[in-house]
């Protein structure tokens, strides 16, 4: 069983819903980052989202365009991320997805890609703007090492679209929950349950619901049909503000109270 | 007109060979796929290219003409230099043939706002021109130095009621006010069609662009051969994006004997690093939606790229450029700022023509080649823009280069 697949049955036969936590991989550094994913994995995310920063991040908002341009600035590398997955490696099960764009992947070479972040313990990749019809020379090689390559859904994608999308999916399928890009948000989206209860009719995997989540409340809503909950900037603006701790703990409360 | 066939690229995802495509985030994915479906059928129908036809000729001015330019030629000493007049167009280059088709069809799909990006303004304008003609709302993102560049097309968007957002994230050139579209377009997707001004971007955009476009080709061929009866040796078109030169090459794609030259901005020369030439000095890669040659580092992150023109200054190109510069049937070159400015005068002086720093590029590249064409041959060059625009960044270089 895969560790996604392990996390997920361990979490659901608790009655517990799983927090994905993303964070920017050498923001403010590679050190920083270290002891901020250490953080947040004691604290109560079970799967950790690695950013892996790019220049010209177009679905990202302004906290974590902020976060990547840091992270660059720092001399972060896809090299350096993977070493940082290994060390993290080392002392955790937690399964670790490397979140970013197409383009230092590409540049990386998608099958030497796959087989280093496998060497590091990496579980999945996802690809921001990499919809499925571009996805099949980089699955292939995931494929070929056991990695999972993560589907996203939208709001807008139509129902036809969902069901050749999900066919392929692996690992757990990320539902994104708003049209726009990502960031804190006053409420959580209109309609996420019927979007999840349409998407549950196409697949068995465990669904993540993404975007906008930034407080213990909001994750509570939206995992309500979800089997989990993806926080983004707002771990990333928490780090920045040293209180990641604090945060996590509020929202991994939020989410366990919920069941009760 | 009739449409030239030339091949069957791209292919049912939008790729030009291994380039082009759709890398955009899934949210977008579905409006692509309903633009390139309603830009299909607007194709099918007659009513869409009677409309655009008619528009063209009343509204834009075309077709434009083909001008024989006499001392110009007898300055540059070798074969007779052609330019084709875009810069005649109603609001003063070809960006318009483009946002007019576009506009059409966002019309025919029921969006009510229009959006876009701008470098040197000239698509901002083109844009917000179309969109008041049509009752539309419209905002244009432009990055914060091309806003102090290409001050006299903001007050023109202005003036027609178009909203323009300043953009400051990255180098605030044309490269981040795309990112910042399409950032802005995937929470408006439902209300508003995003109109992308070259023949870069996901698909549709690549293939639909240069189809606009490709009238500027038509009609110069159509044009040369009624004058001289027979092809020119040479085309020559400048490359930001691509779309002036993909509309100007596309019809002549299968005549074999005209050769191609697309003329990217060497900046201050290839060597120093700074300059927009992503053809000649960068690797394949993915910006904004397609694969194609792009300016990047060692790692994959994207470079800025320099330009004293702004309509220039992006560091990617349109893939189906990339396509033709594997296959060799154009061939790309650089111009540097000194000699694109060098241009602009002598076209200025010798003509009384003022040129968009843009076009610049393209009038210098056919300066170098006049003399190889020879006396007996033409070449013809696409004059995009007219240089009002320009005017401040010249007199600006020009005074820094005198001290
Ligand atoms: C006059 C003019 N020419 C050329 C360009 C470059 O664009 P493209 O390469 O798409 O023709 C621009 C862009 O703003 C322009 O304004």
């Amino acid at each position: 069983m895969s560790r996604i697949e392990e996390t997920f049955k361990r979490l659901s036969k608790g009655n517990r819903k799983a927090l994905v936590g993303f964070l920017v991989a050498g923001d403010p550094d590679l050190e920083r980052s270290e002891r901020d994913c250490r953080m947040a994995l004691e604290n109560g995310v079970d799967v950790l989202e690695l950013g892996v920063p790019f220049s010209d991040p177009t679905a990202d908002g302004p906290v974590i365009q902020a976060a990547g341009q840091r992270s660059l600035a720092a001399g972060t590398t896809v090299a350096k991320v993977l070493t940082l997955a290994k060390r993290l490696r080392r002392e955790c099960e937690a399964p670790i997805v490397l979140f970013g764009y197409v383009n230092p992947f590409f540049n990386y070479g998608y099958e030497k890609l796959a087989n280093d972040a496998a060497a590091a313990g990496v579980d999945a990749f996802l690809v921001v703007d990499m919809p499925f019809e571009e996805s099949g020379e980089f699955r292939v090689h995931l494929d070929a090492v056991g990695l999972d390559f993560i589907s996203l859904i939208a709001p807008t994608t139509p129902d036809a679209r969902l069901g050749k999308i999900l066919k392929e999916a692996r690992g757990f399928v990320y539902y994104i929950m708003v049209k726009g890009v990502t960031g804190a948000r006053a409420g959580v989206a209109e309609d996420v349950a019927g979007h999840l209860v349409r998407l549950k009719k196409h697949t068995r995997l465990p669904v993540a619901a993404g975007f906008g989540v930034s407080n213990g409340d909001q994750a509570r809503e939206a995992a309500r049909h979800a089997d989990g909950v993806v926080v983004g900037s707002a771990l990333v603006r928490a780090a920045g503000e040293n209180r990641l701790a604090f945060l996590v703990k509020e929202i991994r409360q939020a989410l366990d109270c919920q069941e009760k | 007109m009739k449409r030239v066939e030339v091949n069957t690229v791209p292919d049912a995802n939008g790729h030009f060979g291994v380039y082009g495509g759709r890398y955009v985030a899934e949210t977008l994915m579905p409006a692509l796929i309903e633009v390139e479906k309603a830009y299909r059928a607007a194709q099918a129908d007659p009513a869409f290219e009677l409309e655009f036809r008619g528009l063209l000729k009343h509204y834009v001015g075309r077709p434009s003409p083909l001008y024989f330019a006499p001392r110009l030629t007898e300055a540059f000493g070798g074969a007779k230099i052609y330019l084709k007049r875009e810069d005649l167009n109603h609001t003063g280059a070809h960006k318009v043939n483009n946002t007019l088709g576009q506009a059409i069809l966002a019309r025919r799909m029921g969006k009510k706002k229009l959006m876009a990006e701008t470098g040197a303004g000239q698509h901002g304008v083109a844009t917000a021109t179309v969109a008041a003609r049509f009752g539309m709302e419209c905002d244009v993102y432009m990055g914060e130095e091309d806003i102090r560049r290409q001050a006299p097309n903001v007050k023109r968007m202005n003036l027609l009621g178009a909203r323009v957002i300043p953009v400051t994230s990255g180098t605030k050139t044309l490269k981040d006010a795309m990112s910042e579209a399409l950032r802005e377009w995937v929470a408006a997707v439902d209300t508003t069609f995003y109109v992308i001004g070259t023949v870069a971007g996901p698909h549709p955009y690549p293939v639909m662009v240069r189809d606009f476009q490709s009238v500027i080709g038509i009609e110069a061929r159509e044009q040369f051969i009624e004058l001289e009866n027979r092809l020119p040796e040479m085309v020559i078109a400048c490359v930001g994006g691509g779309s002036n030169a993909a509309g100007l090459f596309y019809p002549f794609l299968n005549d074999a004997g005209v050769k191609m030259v697309g003329v990217e901005a060497a900046g201050h020369g290839i060597a120093t690093g700074q300059h927009a030439a992503s053809i000649e000095a960068g690797r394949p890669g993915i910006l904004h939606g397609s694969k194609s040659y792009v300016l990047q580092d060692a790692e994959g992150q994207i470079l800025n790229a320099h330009s004293i023109s702004a309509g220039l200054d992006y560091p990617g190109v349109g893939p189906e450029h990339a396509l033709w510069a594997d296959l060799k049937r154009v061939e790309y070159s650089g111009i540097t700022d000194a000699e694109a400015v060098a241009a602009f005068h002598e076209l200025s002086l010798m003509e009384g023509i003022i040129p968009a720093l843009e076009s610049s590029h393209a009038l210098a590249e056919a300066r170098k080649r006049a003399r190889t064409v020879g006396k007996g041959g033409a070449i013809v060059v696409c004059l995009s823009g007219r240089g009002d625009k320009d005017l401040e960044s010249v007199l600006e270089y020009d005074a820094r280069v005198k001290t």
